[in-house]
């Protein structure tokens, strides 16, 4: 795993950050990923293309990278197939339920300073930190 | 095609920061969460940077009357905190808890063809699929009111 990196971590921060204001300035959408996926999975047919290439240009970036000899390194997952499948389902049906994810609550939310993505942020921050606590320390440790 | 054009270009940008500041590794993500190990503090720098500008540009796109490609903003409408957030929220902190993976990531992931990226991608997909076809339109008749588009959702 790579070295804690200040600078990398505030200047990737303030793309994602530059990435959602562009979106709003143009598009008047937040650029919550949940939101943008889950719509062009279920939503009307007229409002895909967007979507579509929204994500189009999330999975683009690390293929241009790759052109240039900095391929995105697979991530590491050691969990099992049946416990990745469990937190994709999990994911998936939480995200939807709540609204937002990591980007619509964690960020645009934030950033409105909306009650419900600081509430929604805080409570999947402080779960998740109680899930790595269990399986690494308790059950894992 | 301007707004899929600029859709696609925020895509960009938005794929670039997750992977300049490591956010696409399952691994710095898990390092974050875990306080009670050997403690990453990666993502906290993350989320200042985009914070504090999408503070500022959001700041500025309030003033403005109308997005450049489209008729009006949509700014998210809720403000109550209701048992859907919640219950949502802590099922969503386990799963991310569980893998280190939350959406864009996940989705960002599957340029690398992982094939538990992949497994996981499709999961979240058919769960998404579930909540909003079945899962929301039976909570929606149960409580008898409007079903809600997905648009209106926050993000």
């Amino acid at each position: 795993m790579a070295a804690f990196d200040p600078v990398a971590a505030l200047i990737g921060g303030a793309l994602i950050g530059l990435a959602a204001v562009l979106m709003m300035l143009l598009t008047g959408r937040i650029a919550g990923i949940s939101g943008i996926f889950g719509g062009l999975l279920t939503g009307p047919a007229n409002d895909r293309a967007w979507r579509l290439a929204f994500i189009g240009g999330l999975i683009a970036a690390p293929l241009i990278s790759a052109a240039f000899g900095r391929p995105l390194p697979l991530p590491d997952m050691p969990a099992s197939w049946a416990v990745v499948i469990a937190a994709g389902l999990l994911v998936g049906f939480g995200t939807r339920l709540a609204g937002g994810c990591t980007s619509g609550h964690g960020i645009c939310g934030m950033a409105r300073l909306s009650p419900r993505s600081i509430a929604a942020t805080m409570i999947f921050m402080a779960v998740a930190v109680l899930v790595v606590a269990v399986t690494r320390h308790v059950i894992g440790g | 095609m301007p707004i899929a054009l600029a859709a696609f270009a925020c895509g960009l940008v938005f794929g670039f920061g997750l992977m300049i500041s490591g956010m696409t590794q399952p691994a710095k993500v898990l390092g974050f969460l875990d306080i009670f190990g050997r403690w990453d503090p990666t993502l906290a720098f993350v989320m200042v940077g985009a914070l504090a500008v999408t503070f500022a540009g959001y700041t500025l796109a309030r003033r403005r009357p109308a997005p450049v490609l489209a008729a009006s903003h949509l700014w998210p409408t809720r403000t109550h905190i209701d048992r859907p957030l919640v219950a949502g929220s802590v099922l969503f902190g386990v799963g991310w808890g569980l893998v280190g993976l939350c959406p864009g990531p996940a989705i960002e992931n599957l340029a690398t063809l992982s094939p538990r990226v992949i497994g996981f991608v499709v999961a979240m997909a058919v769960a998404m699929v579930a909540h909003d076809l079945w899962y929301a339109p039976r909570e929606a008749r149960r409580r008898n009111e409007m079903v809600a588009p997905a648009i209106a959702a926050d993000g």
